[in-house]
């Protein structure tokens, strides 16, 4: 017998998840299915023997802080740092938040007009692929050249990174164009406008989505990057500080920020995801 | 029950026609002289040539026709979705050119969007026209084809037969004259058909509409129309209109008699000849 059928009843109407498609069933591993309380047990004791295991070993084996400190001392360092990181803290959060705010904002209305005229997509799309492959770190210099050591050059830089990511990803979803949809809506007297708020865009939701996740990494990135490049504040800058000056606990401690950050963004928009566009997982 | 939003006017004409007076109704569609062509790469397909058809008031109009015919075109220009290439479709005296509020159109496969649950689904004509829904009379009418209670089910939890009971609510909650069914059952299985062609049927004594329903099964044509208007395809064009004067209510039963397969047959017999004449020319 079939291992993978087994003994399950078949259902050809739902959709199975991965299949192949770059949706949000792809990048959503475990995060929704409820786990039962055996699981859950493991996972954490997964992490504390991670976690000790890694103390233990440290401690044992003498290792310099400098090299790798024990996660006691980051922890630690987290504390006792915490007054110094917040303002800094709050400065990536700002560049990031309103880069990619721009970015996104520019990214969505571009691939919601340039769907709508399939030849200046054509024209405009290789463009956009040379955003996307293109790092923007790389532009980050000039920018600090023109706008000095502030937030701004590192706004542009998230905005530049996040929005072509938005872009091509809403772009795909605004493709998929159910024509039998958009007839049932006209059939009933809908407007263009209401054919586009009503059909078009929830039909995109899911990839739109998919490129509001992608894009706000690339954009979490692209600030820790830039912050690093120049100027004298932000986590990234900070980075590069303790390095410096070889303080390895606290340099983890930053480490485990960004962690957190990043793991909350793709939570978020995991949420973002159930909630608008799990219709088609 | 009876559904609300009878039309009196067809009441009284339907009583008159059963008592043996042979007026027919009065024309509710008129279709003259459509023609439609299409532009494609290796150039115009005629889909509709010279098509002229009444659809009467409170009547059961099938259309029928082998895929390709053109009859889904038929039906989309009749619903002011498709502009025609000539020729002019009118109800009472307005020209279609765009969607009438009169008309409602049902699709193959139902056609709700999936990310809206049942209710939210039939709620979307009223949403459109930015009027608040007429939820009483959603209520009857979901109570009407058995689907009260799953209101907040989405189009994924539902089977093909209760999605199309759920898109004929939609349709039928804005209270057309006209109804356009465009092969609304050829994705179901064959019992859930039986079982959706006795509840239109139903749905159509007691409303009064005006239905015009496209098939690809002559079975289904004899069994739900009065008049069975036969496609010929490429281009398409009116063949042969049938009268359909079986009784009603009819019942599933009746496929199986001589006198339903006679005219099944002769209807078979009338498509083929056409496709024959066609072989013979080309």
């Amino acid at each position: 017998m079939d291992k993978v059928l087994g003994d399950k009843i078949p259902e050809f109407n739902k959709k199975q998840g991965g299949g192949g498609n770059v949706g949000l069933s792809g990048a959503s591993f475990s995060l929704g299915d409820h786990r039962s309380k055996f699981e859950i047990l493991v996972i954490i004791l997964v992490a504390v023997v991670i976690i000790g295991g890694t103390e233990l070993a440290l401690l044992v084996m003498k290792v310099p802080q400098y090299v790798l400190p024990r996660p006691s001392l980051i922890v630690t360092a987290l504390f006792t740092e915490w007054n110094f990181l917040w303002p800094h803290i709050l400065i990536t959060l700002y560049e990031l938040l309103v880069g990619f705010t721009i970015g996104a904002s520019i990214g969505f209305v571009l691939a919601a007009v340039i769907t709508q005229f399939p030849f200046v997509e054509k024209i405009v799309t290789p463009y956009i692929l040379l955003l996307v492959t293109t790092p923007m770190l790389a532009l980050v210099p000039l920018l600090i050249l023109r706008f000095g050591f502030g937030s701004e050059p590192r706004i542009i830089a998230v905005a530049l990174a996040s929005g072509p990511m938005v872009m091509i990803n809403s772009a795909t979803g605004f493709r998929r164009v159910d024509l039998a949809k958009i007839a049932l809506a006209r059939s009933f007297g809908a407007s263009t406008l209401q054919i586009f708020t009503k059909i078009r865009i929830p039909m995109a939701m899911p990839m739109i989505i998919v490129g509001l996740m992608v894009g706000s990494i690339f954009g979490l990135l692209t600030t820790i990057g830039a912050e690093m490049v120049g100027g004298a504040e932000g986590l990234g800058n900070r980075l590069t500080y303790y390095s410096a000056l070889i303080r390895m606990p606290q340099f983890f401690a930053i480490i485990l920020i960004l962690a957190v950050m990043g793991i909350s963004i793709y939570v978020f928009f995991f949420w973002l995801g159930k909630k608008w566009a799990s219709w088609e997982a | 029950m009876k559904l609300p939003g009878i039309a009196d006017v067809a009441q009284t004409e339907r009583t008159s026609k059963s008592t043996g007076l042979h007026s027919a109704p009065p024309v509710k569609m008129a279709i003259r002289n459509a023609s439609k062509s299409y532009d494609t790469r290796s150039g115009a397909v005629h889909a509709l040539a010279d098509v002229s058809l009444d659809v009467r008031e409170g009547e059961f109009l099938c259309i029928l026709g082998p895929s390709g015919c053109g009859k889904t075109t038929l039906l989309w220009s009749m619903a002011g979705l498709h502009a025609l290439s000539s020729g002019s479709i009118t109800l009472g005296n307005q020209q279609i050119t765009r969607p009438n509020p009169e008309i409602a159109m049902i699709f193959q496969d139902a056609n709700l969007l999936p990310w809206r649950n049942l209710a939210k689904n039939i709620e979307l004509p009223f949403e459109l026209k930015r009027k608040p829904p007429d939820r009483e009379r959603i209520a009857k009418l979901l109570d009407r084809v058995g689907l009260a209670g799953f209101e907040n089910k989405f189009p994924r939890e539902l089977s093909g037969g209760m999605q199309q009971r759920a898109s004929i609510v939609r349709s039928l909650s804005v209270d057309p004259s006209v109804l356009l069914m465009d092969e609304p059952f050829g994705a179901l299985d064959a019992f859930t058909r039986d079982e959706m062609n006795l509840l239109i049927q139903e749905i159509w004594m007691e409303t009064k509409k005006t239905i015009a329903f496209v098939t690809h099964s002559i079975s289904e044509a004899i069994f739900l129309a009065d008049r069975v208007a036969v496609m010929s395809a490429r281009p398409g064009r009116i063949a042969e209109i049938y009268d359909i004067d079986i009784p009603r209510p009819r019942s599933i039963d009746i496929q199986t008699e001589p006198d339903f397969i006679k005219r099944v047959l002769d209807i078979k017999s009338r498509i083929e000849h056409g496709r024959g004449a066609r072989v013979a020319i080309t």
